[in-house]
């Protein structure tokens, strides 16, 4: 299953850069890519483990750059 | 600029206020407006050192940045520390004001997203959103508004303006009937259309979306940028620490001094104007290749087409206009116009794209009583009475079985030959004519340093021959069935140069294999086209080949861009390392490279934007009558 989520107020690319690293590397992810220009994550993981894994990005996301706004 | 960023800009110009007190006043109460300056402008970062610590986030700016600042109140120097601070945040501030900025204005520089549509219901007309307009319902486009759904002409007579897709200053004329593109603006006249399919379907919509998803596409470099930034933080916070310890240690040297030197380090040790100049480089670029009317899909096919040296052409459709042309009229004495208009009679009822082509070309209104007995001879051609005279129009065979001679004409398209009264009058010559700008869109590449040039055609060898010849094409192959063209694309790849690319150009239609071989697959005509928008990496929305010397050039100059702020970035870090190692820079200098280097690597990313429109194509001219 593919995710689309919207990061708003992403503002370093560095932080971008080290978040994608980040999530890739959740178990059960398959795929994951930050665009940075176009504030997207996207995720591709088995459909079971995507809210899971979606909150543990979300944990690394706010590590990184607190002020991110998630986006569904 | 956001709340967000103007209530940091105001914290900003308020801890500068203080700095500035600070700095021009003396004793303790200059110490306390430094450290309250320093307090106001650093606090969050201070804050998030600690908690990212708490996360193993150990090489994380904020902490760096809390270490070196506090190292250097530490040492007493606080308008330093206040300065590094105060610096430091401006960056931050400025690069996130860059890249909003330039988020924004790519959706500005495309320009064509339309707000409302005019919908036509129960008689009524309503203005909505375009998301809630369904297919197959009638909307109106006034003059002046932007087409909000890919759809059909109903009524209206217009001229579209589609510079905003394709880069072309020269307007479209559009009549009832005829299929229309979203994002195109209407010029003179109301339109009522009927929309062909939904607005998140439509064309505009899909090339947005194209261009956003492109920067998700990374190039080699900014791979390159963010693996160099995983070691290079990590590496200079070592030195920095080794800095600060070795020498007072092994050499009895004084432990301030050394200190201070690794804190210049620290500062140093942030890699954020290499890592956002990149991307912000190719988003630039591709944003400014999509308003010459060229998609690019991804960053890295914008860095493949930069390094070009290989063109490979389909003919038909790509250097040829896909359509049959009267290219020669030679007379066996007599005029050529005389020919034209018998030849133009005598087919004048025919279905043929042949002698569509021919009545084309004479352009006059055709007195089809002039015609008599008109006869269809199979596979080869018409025989008929014109102006009372018995007369012959068709292949060699239809005359030489009436006993007419046919001179040697030399290859190349179909020639339909002609004879009056049992003599050889003359022939025409039909061809897929090449396209106004080919033969300069070719000169262009070789300019660009192309090396090699290759047409790969369906088409027979003499015809395929000719058209490269007179577009000085390096390698013709003809006859080709689909599956032979993957095989030449393959050879052709086989013998590439290191580091440089194959572009292959196609219709979109017929070339999906090929296209998806190439390092770099370039569609045309994605105006109306979604096979093309579909299989390519490159769209370019007009059918004009000279498109293809832009697109080239617009990569180059981005990834030139993207190099310089890769080169000048670390060349300004290294230089300034080296320098803070030797204790001939200080904090003031340090950061202000740092923050410098960002925001001058930033406005050259920006620069990617900036292109040139395109100068319009000439229009098709009918082949003029000689005489």
């Amino acid at each position: 299953m593919k995710k689309i989520v919207k990061l708003r107020d992403l503002e370093c690319a560095n932080c971008a850069a080290k978040m994608e690293t980040g999530i890739r590397a959740l178990p059960g992810v398959e795929s994951a890519a930050v665009n940075f220009m176009a504030e997207k994550l996207t995720v591709e993981a088995p459909a079971e483990q995507m809210d899971a894994i979606l909150a543990q990005a979300e944990k690394i996301i706010h590590r990184l750059e607190p002020d991110v706004r998630i986006q569904a | 600029m956001t709340k967000r960023q103007k209530k940091f800009l105001v914290r900003i110009l308020i801890a500068a206020v203080l700095f500035t007190a600070g700095m021009l006043l003396d004793g303790p109460a200059a110490a306390g407006l430094l450290l309250v300056s320093y307090a106001w402008i650093g606090w969050d970062i201070l804050w998030r050192a600690v908690v990212n610590i708490r996360h193993g986030e150990v090489f994380d700016e904020n902490f760096l940045m809390s270490i070196a600042t506090i190292g250097a109140l530490g040492l007493g120097e606080f308008s330093e520390g206040a300065a590094v601070m105060l610096f430091y945040q401006l960056g931050e501030w400025f690069q996130s004001y860059a890249v909003a900025r330039s988020r924004h204005s790519i959706a500005a520089l495309m320009d064509i997203r339309p707000d409302t549509a005019h919908v036509e219901r129960d008689g009524k007309l309503l203005t909505v959103s375009p998301e809630e307009v369904s297919a197959g319902e009638q909307i109106l486009v006034r003059p002046g508004e932007r087409v909000p759904i890919d759809g059909t002409v109903l009524a209206g007579s217009s001229f579209l303006d589609t510079s905003a897709l394709t880069g072309e200053a020269l307007p479209r004329e559009v009549l009832p009937g005829m299929e229309i593109i979203s994002g195109c603006v209407n010029q003179t006249a109301p339109l009522t259309i009927q929309t062909s399919r939904l607005f998140a379907e439509s064309t505009v919509s899909r090339i947005l979306e194209l261009v956003e998803n492109a920067s998700g596409r990374k190039a080699r470099m900014e791979g390159f940028i963010t693996r160099f930034a995983r070691w290079y933080t990590p590496l200079v916070v070592f030195a920095a620490l080794a800095l600060a310890l070795l020498p007072p240690l092994l050499l009895g040297q004084p432990f301030a001094d050394w200190i201070y030197r690794a804190l210049t380090f620290l500062v140093i040790s942030c890699p954020c104007a290499l890592v956002i100049s990149v991307p912000l480089s190719f988003f630039g670029g591709i944003g400014g290749a999509s308003r010459s009317g060229v998609l690019v899909k991804g960053s890295n096919y914008l860095e493949a087409l930069a390094q070009v040296d290989t063109i490979v052409f389909d003919k038909t459709g790509t250097l040829t206009q896909g359509v049959f042309q009267v290219s020669e009229i030679l007379p066996a004495g007599g005029a050529s116009s005389a020919l034209l208009e018998l030849a133009a009679h005598v087919e004048g009822y025919s279905l043929h794209p042949i002698g569509a082509s021919i009545r084309k070309a004479y352009g006059r209104e055709l007195d089809l009583e002039r015609v008599r007995d008109l006869q269809e001879i199979a596979g080869q051609g018409l025989q008929a009475v014109f102006d009372s005279r018995p007369v012959l129009l068709g292949n060699e065979k239809l005359l030489r079985s009436h006993g007419v001679d046919v001179p040697d004409i030399s290859a190349g398209g179909t020639v339909i030959y002609a004879a009056v009264d049992g003599v050889y009058a003359g022939c025409l010559r039909i061809e897929d004519a090449l396209k106004p700008d080919a033969v300069s869109a070719v000169a262009a590449l070789r300019r660009l340093g192309v090396q090699k040039t290759v047409m790969l055609t369906g088409d027979s060898q003499a015809s395929g021959e000719k058209a490269a010849g007179q577009l000085g094409l390096d390698e013709v192959w003809t006859g080709l069935l689909p599956a032979d063209k993957v095989n030449r694309v393959e050879e052709l790849l086989d013998k590439k140069v290191r580091g440089k690319t194959l572009a292959f150009v196609g219709d979109g239609i017929n070339d999906a294999p090929v296209l998806a071989r190439a390092d770099v697959g370039i569609a045309m005509g994605g105006l109306g086209s979604d096979a093309a928008i579909e299989a390519a990496d490159v769209v370019l929305m007009t059918d004009e080949p000279s498109k293809i010397a832009e697109a080239i050039g617009i990569a180059r100059k981005t990834v030139g861009i993207a190099r310089q702020n890769i080169v000048f970035a670390i060349g300004i870090k290294l230089l300034v390392l080296c320098l803070g190692a030797l204790g001939a820079a200080n904090l003031w200098e340090a950061v202000f490279a740092d923050v410098g280097v960002c925001v001058l690597a930033v406005f050259n990313a920006m620069r990617a934007m900036r292109t040139k429109t395109a100068v319009p194509a000439d229009r098709l001219q009918p082949v003029p009558v000689k005489d």
